[in-house]
């Protein structure tokens, strides 16, 4: 059995009265990609917070990377990269400042900075745009960057936070060829998202409905289990009966 | 250090790069003090008088020289009757009309009192009462000097000095209420957009994920607009002495130490305001209508604070910049020392630590 990244025991969170995530158990290996789906208020952000340290829990445990998440909030941090739903890279600086500023900031020196930012801007073309401010490149682009931003001080986990919202299934499926390349390398990708079809690339996928994952397996064998033909269909007969949706 | 000068940094392209920001931190301070300097003036050159004598005889004509010849009256106009007054004034053409009443000088004679009225436009109530002043002053000369000639006691006179400021200039009056209104404007309002623009566009989200600590993150964010108001504060204090002749009487170090410290108060209500925000708009708004306006109106710029009405004299105390004010007052213009000022120090610490542990609550309960 491959390294545990993720290893959640009964992960709750409770605001008040109201229990956002309850009592969730689940397993992630090194160099799967997770997909974690759920309809909106069903608690999938909050457990994301949880887990990379920004919340605390209210009961339960869990560990990161092989750090607990309650006393090591710090080394998870250091460990793990993360790309928010919005796009999250400074817009009024050129794409090699933004690189620059998050090296910096995960204490990269000058040097690797440097190096490592000639490379990604030549894996990703943006050569010619490298002092480009951010604002004048398309939303594709400035996806697919973040997500190179994410994995700048090489993390062994990744949380991706419905990384592909608003662009075209031609930038999407480009924007996925990346994650399976992180993966690939050994990263752990750890993804949420509303478009079905991506549900379909993950390795795993759960699904969150109330506060408690419902369904997690690979899409091949939950649309097995729960005779769906496609991952919309399950989704749909899965979440319809939540008693809470919307936010 | 490192990544805190990364940091820093990055916080200056952003001002640099928005050219309002630019505008606002660097053009605001300047563009302020030359207006409130030039502009707004309670002194006046040249005040427009009409006369209109119904006695004409030696003694009116005699006042009526001395008042023109002082310089800051000028003759208007020469009027004939009661009626033409009103006209006068309507047309906006005149600031004074003086009334001398028939047999003046016979009065004055017979029984050492004559009655001469000065009509002033009360539309404009500052206006009217400095030149009332005036004209009182002028005629107190007039009568002096008729007496002296004649051999009779003058009686009690009551000789005015204005301390500190001799000729009554308004630009010593403006330029501390402008540097307090000034660094509220560039600390509070400035850091709170930047905080607030930050959880906008998620990038704050980014910033608590990675291994950067909260107070780092707050820091980093306050250390340029700390540099950007200390460089203010030089600015109008250099443009007053420079253009404008306002001295510094007191320590200057003095002075810039208090100004740093009234910087950390409206720096640590800025973070405040970002705080329990999360919107540009709001923050935005908070700042000007919380912040500038009582900073404006209640702190004792324009309005002195000892003739409010006690429930505002009450809540001119929470504001920072009036302590501030106090402080920079009595340095600049007075000379004084840190020893009458170290209650209103004490005041703006207090505030300080107040706010700044009020965010870092806030800030922390977000998190739990």
């Amino acid at each position: 059995m491959a390294e545990q990244v993720i290893h959640t025991e009964k992960l709750t969170k409770r605001f008040g009265n109201f229990t956002a995530v309850d009592e969730i158990s689940f397993s992630v290996s090194a160099g799967e990609i997770f997909g974690f789906l759920g309809a909106n208020g069903a608690g999938k952000t909050t457990a994301m917070k949880m887990l990379t340290g920004l919340l605390a829990p209210s009961s339960g445990s869990a560990t990161v990377a092989g750090f607990d998440i309650y006393r090591q909030t710090e080394a998870i941090k250091r460990n793990i990269g993360y790309m928010s739903q919005r796009f999250s890279l400074y817009d009024d600086l050129t794409a090699r400042e933004n690189i620059r500023f998050f090296g910096g900031i995960y204490g990269l020196d000058n040097a690797t900075i440097r190096e490592k930012c000639d490379r990604m801007l030549h894996v990703l073309d943006l050569v010619k745009e490298g002092n480009t401010r951010l604002s004048a490149l398309p939303l594709g682009w400035k996806q697919k960057l973040a997500f190179s931003v994410a994995l700048l001080h090489e993390p062994k986990l990744v949380f991706l936070d419905e990384p592909t919202g608003g662009v075209d299934p031609v930038t999407r499926r480009r924007f996925w060829d990346l994650i399976y390349q992180a993966a690939a390398n050994g990263v752990t990708v750890f993804v949420t998202t509303h478009y079905m079809d991506e549900a379909e690339y993950c390795d795993r996928v759960s699904i969150m409905v109330d506060g408690k994952i419902a369904a997690l397996d690979t899409p091949e064998e939950l649309k097995r289990t729960f005779g769906s033909a496609t991952m919309n269909e399950l989704f749909i007969q899965l979440a319809r009966p939540a008693k809470r949706s919307g936010q | 250090m490192k990544r805190f000068i990364g940091f820093v940094r990055k916080e200056f392209f952003h001002i640099m790069r928005d050219r309002r920001t630019a505008a606002i931190l660097f053009g605001m301070p300047v563009l302020q003090l030359l207006l409130f300097g030039f502009a707004i003036r309670n002194e006046i050159s040249e005040v427009r008088t009409g006369i209109l004598d119904l006695s004409h005889d030696v003694v009116t004509k005699k006042l009526t020289d001395k008042i023109f010849s002082s310089g800051t009256f000028v003759a208007s106009a020469v009027l004939n009757s009661g009626k033409e007054i009103g006209k006068a004034f309507a047309s906006g053409k005149m600031n004074e009309v003086i009334v001398f009443e028939p047999g003046f000088a016979g009065k004055l004679q017979r029984d050492g009192t004559a009655q001469m009225q000065v009509i002033t436009d009360g539309s404009d109530p500052n206006v009217s009462r400095i030149v009332t002043g005036y004209t009182e002053s002028v005629v107190r000369d007039f009568l002096r000097e008729k007496s002296n000639a004649a051999g009779a006691p003058v009686g009690v006179e009551a000789v005015p000095v204005m301390k500190f400021n001799p000729a009554l200039k308004s630009v010593y009056l403006f330029v501390p209420g402008l540097m307090a209104m000034i660094l509220m404007l560039v600390s509070a309002l400035m850091t709170s957009i930047s905080i607030t623009r930050e959880k906008e566009t998620g990038t704050m989200e980014l910033l608590l994920v990675s291994s950067l600590k909260p107070i780092q993150i707050i820091v980093g964010k306050v250390v340029p607009y700390l540099l950007l108001s200390f460089v203010n504060v030089l600015t109008v204090v250099g443009l007053a002495f420079f253009v404008f002749g306002v001295p510094c009487r007191g320590s200057l170090a003095l002075l810039l130490a208090e100004s740093l410290l009234f910087i950390m108060t409206a720096l640590s209500l800025g973070i405040f305001i970002s705080s329990i925000t999360n919107s540009q708009q709001v923050a935005m708004m908070i700042s000007l209508a919380g912040l500038l306006m009582p900073t404006v109106l209640l702190s004792g710029f324009i309005f002195p604070v000892a003739s409010m009405p006690l429930p505002l004299q009450a809540i001119s105390n929470i504001i920072p910049a009036r302590w501030y004010l106090v402080i920079v007052r009595a340095i600049m213009l007075k000379g004084a020392g840190i020893a009458v000022l170290w209650k209103e120090t004490l005041v703006l610490m207090f505030m300080s630590l107040l706010f700044m542990t009020a965010s870092v609550r806030k800030f922390s309960e977000r998190l739990q």
